[in-house]
């Protein structure tokens, strides 16, 4: 809230992501109550927050799922996401990942790349559409970064937990949206395969904006990034991760009462 | 020796009354009844209107009937045929007077004016017959053909007349036939007494004098005044009427949903053989009753709905037992597969009926005490059974609700539903709570069977009448909420009411199955929708 | 369309055999003299000619409801309202040959007093406005219904509950004799289609012969549309719908198109059904008939294309031979089928021949893509 009034005039003039005053209720439970949050372009942010805080509701939010009952988000400058649906959102270059990997089980590894691969997404342009060697090219080589060149023509379904992780990162980077959300990506990862993430991660900030939502502490340790400290649905602190882990109303909600 | 005497004297005397009658006015009225111009049969006619006895109307009858007859000797006799000639009778008590060549008889010939004649004496008499039906009958039939000349038998009926019902329309009757007859202050007071009317004929009567083109300026707005009244009325015992049918209606279709409200709304099993449940409900009853008529004395029929009803509950509630032991508690989160297998079940269960009871119709008699009705002011009935219906629906609907709330069966019914391996790791049996539920589902679908079974005829598809109405109004209403489920059965039943009349019946259930259609794309979670993560798959 | 090859060259050869068999070979054998032990008698080739319509209808479903995940329980809708238009034109074509000489008005018509043909008879005399109607009713119908249903994301149960509403309402409408379709006793007493006498032997295998060859290209359309990009996102959103839209890809249209396809194909396939069994009546509209599509399909095998066909074919072999001989077991039979197949044999026939091949031969064979609901 401390954001909201310092920057309460309007997106500021880098930011790619701005929710301004967010509310969703259901029956009566707020699951986000005025939120407001600003990340920059090219920011590497994590939010943090003990369950039921509204870190998952807040992505819905963001990605069209779930209609706020008041408030704005703004993306890029000006334009309102809350009057788009998905499929519109993630046109404008906003991924997401799910909290529980969701791939499409029943595609191979490689056919679930060439769905998310940047495209046209037309249904007649997808129902005449070829595959050209330069995007072939393309798969091939996010199949190496996310480690699964060798599972290429094995069912999704096939995967181990956090190699189904990787395929739905694979699946974001070959998007190549602006915007990547990532709900929990390490859950569920050996510690070898959490390392290889904060790498991966580390790598495309600067170029991507990554809003990365974790309870893993170490891991966000890793990632050296701003903290966001959600609860009860508005923002309770912000800053570094020593920072908010000093904050006295952060360690009331983590280990008061 | 005295006491003989005294016993002759009364013999004779009983047997001679026939004798002393014969010199009353009535045989002499009847004797004129034979006369040839018709004046003279019109004014006989009118005069044995005027007596107060109830040997009239039979003589009016017969006449009527053109059984009467004169003889050549100028009596008046009934004559009926019999072989090449009549056997004749008298008219008045009726006693046989012998036989008659076709010759010696001449028939009294009846023209229009004698039979309006007859027909206005004979509403005046059945005016003072001693059943009341007759004497409504009467009445209403005085307001539908007002006519001056018979505001005297009405006013003496009305003055001698017990019930008061049966008085208010002898009332509006003469007030209708001095709305055209009386002098300004009859004719305003006859307006006034008609005002409180809500009878379609005097709307009728109202509507025509107001017509007239040679009318008093306060009659008229008298008149004005009293039609728009009784429109009002009308229309406002139109809409409760309507109301009330679709109340009932909501009844019926609340009944056959309950149950799929709890296997569906809260198992969220698509239970395809709900309709079925409800069909078996309905056998049971019919079994019942053919148990009653066999067995017991015809004095406890009366009572079979008493055993019907938990017979119904037990059957169905049975076979649904088995139904989710047996095939539905393997296909647990794959609704579409419940939907066919079910499906096939049901199509199992009418055919296990029609091989057993045959595919006729079987019909079911309602118990005396839930035949007839309420008559309706300004027409039309509310029937027992109805009522009745509409009442049980209620009784079952709160049971229900008692049951889930402050049970510790719908405690655990409840727990399995919202999280069922937290319920499972807290002890509660989840397999048998899910039989229960699943047979307590489809029991409420056999009690509304039985009720079924009271408005219409037994058939082995009478289930796939209402599934796909039962269904609508679950997700109508919103899956999860009995209270959807109730708002649901009784929206729908009044709008098919209302329609009804305005596009008929069958497109009327067109018109609101697109407009569920409709809503449902819009609100697809129903009225009363839960909202939240949790709903979301 | 076209990344993917339709078949490789085995299914090409099986393909184009069966398709030859079917197309040559039973026409010729109706055509060999009644002595002849291979002569196929007359009343088999409508028979045969009705079960390709209903594998065409299988197949219909199949395509929405195997790859979409979209189980239309109204698709009898589709399929009566092609008949429907066929009928219409069939109807017209008896001229004043009725029972009334009437040239003007259909017999039922005149039964009723109408003085008039109603607008939407007009222009049925021509079989290019019959043919038209034919994909136009069922697929505009579709559209605007998918239109409202997928925008608003109506899916699983719900969907199939709506479809269903849609048909009995579809049922009520055509129930009704004001409704100008000929009331409960629908339309027949067809006397030729294009100038042919309907009852004719030739007559009646050329529509054999036009069902089988509207099979085989309905077929390789489905097959086109399933192997192509499209037919992956079908399959992506059957599984994981929400996923496919946070990719970007419009569930909705894409839904709408492969449903609209469908209901134009089922449209076809009633078209050339009701010229052959010589009747249409408002009961194809009921419920239970749609309904049963679904479990030709499920016998079959759903996602598998020819598993529809092989379905529709084997349950209605069993309806023809039950009805006839043990008549009050034919429902039982069906009831059977229904709850067996899916406790049992969810994935159907093929499903099952792919389990079993892949038991013989240990290497994993093609799996069939498990449907989840």
């Amino acid at each position: 809230m401390s954001v909201a009034a310092t920057q309460a005039p309007g997106p500021a003039p880098d930011s790619l992501l701005y929710l301004d005053g967010v509310t969703v209720s259901f029956d009566g439970f707020k699951a986000l109550n005025n939120l407001s949050l600003v990340v920059g372009k090219g920011e590497l942010r994590c939010i943090i927050g003990p369950n039921g805080a509204g870190k998952t509701t807040m992505m819905d939010v963001i990605t069209g799922k779930t209609r706020p009952d008041s408030g704005a988000v703004f993306f890029g400058g000006n334009t309102d996401l809350t009057r788009l649906d998905e499929a519109q959102i993630a046109n404008l270059g906003i991924g997401r990942k799910f909290q529980r990997p969701t791939v499409f089980e029943n595609l191979t590894v490689f056919e679930n790349l060439e769905l998310a691969q940047k495209n046209q997404r037309g249904t007649f342009k997808v129902l005449f559409s070829t595959l050209p060697e330069t995007q072939r090219k393309g798969i091939r080589a996010t199949l190496e970064t996310i480690g699964l060149a060798d599972r290429e023509t094995a069912r999704a379904g096939a995967l181990s937990h956090g190699q189904k992780q990787w395929l739905e990162i694979g699946m974001l980077l070959i998007q190549d949206q602006q915007l990547l959300l990532l709900d929990e990506p390490v859950a569920g990862m050996t510690d070898h395969e959490t390392e290889a993430t904060a790498k991966l991660f580390l790598s495309l900030a600067g170029e991507r904006t990554l809003v990365v939502v974790e309870h893993d502490m170490e891991f966000v340790r890793s990632l050296a990034a701003r903290v966001t400290v959600l609860h009860e649905g508005s923002v309770l602190a912000e800053g570094t991760i020593d920072y908010v882990q000093a904050h006295p109303d952060v360690i009331e909600v983590y280990l008061g009462r | 020796m005295s006491r003989i005497a005294c016993f002759i004297l009364v013999l004779v005397a009983l047997i001679g009354m026939p004798r002393l009658a014969a010199a009353d006015p009535l045989d002499d009225l009847v004797q004129k009844l034979g006369a040839d111009d018709f004046d003279t049969k019109i004014e006989a006619v009118n005069g044995l209107a005027a007596l107060p006895d109830g040997r009239v109307l039979h003589v009016l009858n017969e006449l009527s009937s053109g059984a009467l007859y004169t003889t050549s000797d100028h009596h008046v006799v009934v004559g009926e045929e019999s072989g090449d000639g009549y056997t004749t009778s008298d008219p008045v008590d009726g006693h046989a007077l012998g036989k008659a060549a076709s010759d010696d008889l001449d028939k009294i010939r009846l023209n229009n004016r004698l039979r309006g004649a007859i027909d206005s004496a004979k509403g005046g008499l059945l005016l003072f017959s001693d059943q009341r039906d007759d004497r409504l009958a009467a009445a209403a039939d005085a307001l539908a053909h007002p006519d001056p000349s018979r505001i005297a038998a009405l006013v003496k009926a009305a003055v001698n007349e017990k019930d008061s019902g049966v008085r208010a329309a002898m009332e509006r009757a003469i007030a209708a036939a001095r709305l055209t007859s009386g002098d300004k202050a009859e004719q305003l007071a006859a307006i006034t007494a008609l005002s409180g009317s809500s009878d379609r004929t005097v709307l009728g009567l109202l509507s025509d004098r107001r017509a007239a083109t040679d009318l008093d300026p306060t009659v008229k707005q008298a008149l004005d005044q009293a039609i728009s009244s009784i429109s009002r009325r009308l229309q406002l015992i139109g809409i409760a009427a309507t109301i009330f049918e679709g109340l009932s209606l909501g009844s019926i279709l609340l009944l056959a949903a309950i149950g799929l409200a709890i296997t569906f709304g809260v198992m969220g099993v698509i239970n395809m053989a709900h309709g079925e449940m409800i069909m078996l409900g309905a056998y049971t009853t019919y079994v019942t009753q053919q148990v009653f008529t066999a067995f017991l004395p015809p004095g406890w029929l009366d009572a079979y709905l008493v055993v019907a009803v938990p017979a119904g509950f037990i059957v169905a509630g049975g076979v649904g037992i088995l139904l989710e032991r047996s095939v539905i508690r393997f296909l647990y989160g794959r609704p579409l597969e419940t939907l066919l297998a079910t499906w096939g079940v049901s199509l199992i269960l009418q055919q296990l009926v029609r091989t057993i009871f045959g595919s006729p119709n079987k019909a079911v008699a309602n118990p005396s005490w839930m035949t007839g009705g309420i008559q309706l002011l300004g027409g039309g009935t509310l029937t027992w059974n109805r009522i009745v219906i509409l009442i049980f629906c209620f009784v079952v609907l709160g049971v229900l609700a008692f049951v889930l709330r402050r049970t510790s069966f719908g405690l655990h019914m409840r727990a399995v539903t919202q999280n069922r391996d937290m319920a499972a790791a807290m002890g509660i049996p989840t397999a048998r709570v899910d039989a229960l539920t699943f047979g307590l589902g489809s029991g409420i679908a056999g009690m509304a069977g039985v009720a079924l079974s009271q408005i219409g005829n037994v058939s082995p598809n009478l289930g796939t009448i209402y599934i796909v109405d039962s269904f609508l109004v679950v997700v109508f209403g919103g899956v999860g909420s009995l209270l959807g489920t109730l708002a649901g059965a009784m929206t729908l039943g009044i709008v098919n009411k209302i329609l009804e009349p305005v596009v008929g019946a069958v497109l009327g259930k067109v018109v609101v199955l697109l407009c569920i259609i409709l809503f449902i794309q819009k609100r697809p979670r129903g009225l009363f929708a839960l909202k939240g993560r949790a709903v979301e798959h | 369309m076209g990344a993917t090859a339709l078949f490789d060259r085995r299914g090409w050869l099986w393909f184009l055999g069966i398709g030859l068999v079917l197309v040559v070979g039973v026409p010729l054998l109706n055509a060999l003299p009644v002595t002849s032990p291979l002569h196929i008698p007359n009343y088999l080739v409508p028979l045969f000619g009705k079960y390709s319509c209903y594998a065409l209808l299988a197949l219909s479903l199949d395509l929405v409801w195997g790859y979409a995940g979209i189980l239309s329980l109204g698709h009898g809708a589709f399929f009566a309202l092609g008949g429907y238009a066929m009928g219409m034109y069939l109807m017209r074509q008896i001229g004043a040959r009725g029972v009334y000489a009437n040239a003007q008005l259909p017999d039922f018509m005149v039964f009723l007093n109408w003085k008039e043909l109603p607008w939407y008879w007009y222009g049925f005399d021509h079989f290019a406005l019959a043919a038209a109607m034919v994909l136009l009713v069922p697929g505009l119908l579709a559209f605007i219904f998918g239109w409202f249903a997928f925008r608003s994301r109506v899916t699983g149960v719900y969907l199939s509950i709506i479809t269903q509403a849609l048909t009995y309402a579809l049922l009520l409408v055509f129930f009704r004799n004001d409704t100008g379709f000929g009331g409960n006793n629908g339309l027949t007493d067809f006397k030729e289609i294009l100038g042919f006498d309907i009852q004719s032997a030739g007559t009646r295998r050329g529509l054999y012969i036009a069902s089988i060859v509207a099979l085989g290209l309905g077929f390789l359309l489905c097959r086109a549309i399933v192997s192509s990009k499209l037919g992956r996102v079908l399959l992506a959103l059957r599984d994981a719908e929400s996923r496919v839209r946070f990719l970007g890809y419009s569930v909705a249209y894409t839904k709408l198109f492969v449903f609209t396809v469908s209901a134009c194909i089922a449209g076809i396939a009633g078209a050339l059904y009701v010229p052959q069994v010589g009747i249409i009546n408002p009961s194809e509209f009921s419920p239970a008939n749609s309904i049963e599509i679904a479990i030709w399909v499920a016998v079959g095998g759903r996602g598998t294309l020819i598993g529809a066909v092989i379905g529709a074919v084997a349950v209605n072999l069993m309806k023809t031979w039950l009805t006839g001989s043990l008549p009050e077991l034919w429902l039982f039979a069906l009831g059977g089928l229904f709850v067996v197949m899916t406790l049992l044999f969810p994935k159907g026939v093929i499903g099952m021949m792919a389990q079993w091949r892949a038991r013989r031969r240990p290497p994993p064979a093609a799996v069939v893509p498990e449907p989840t609901s």
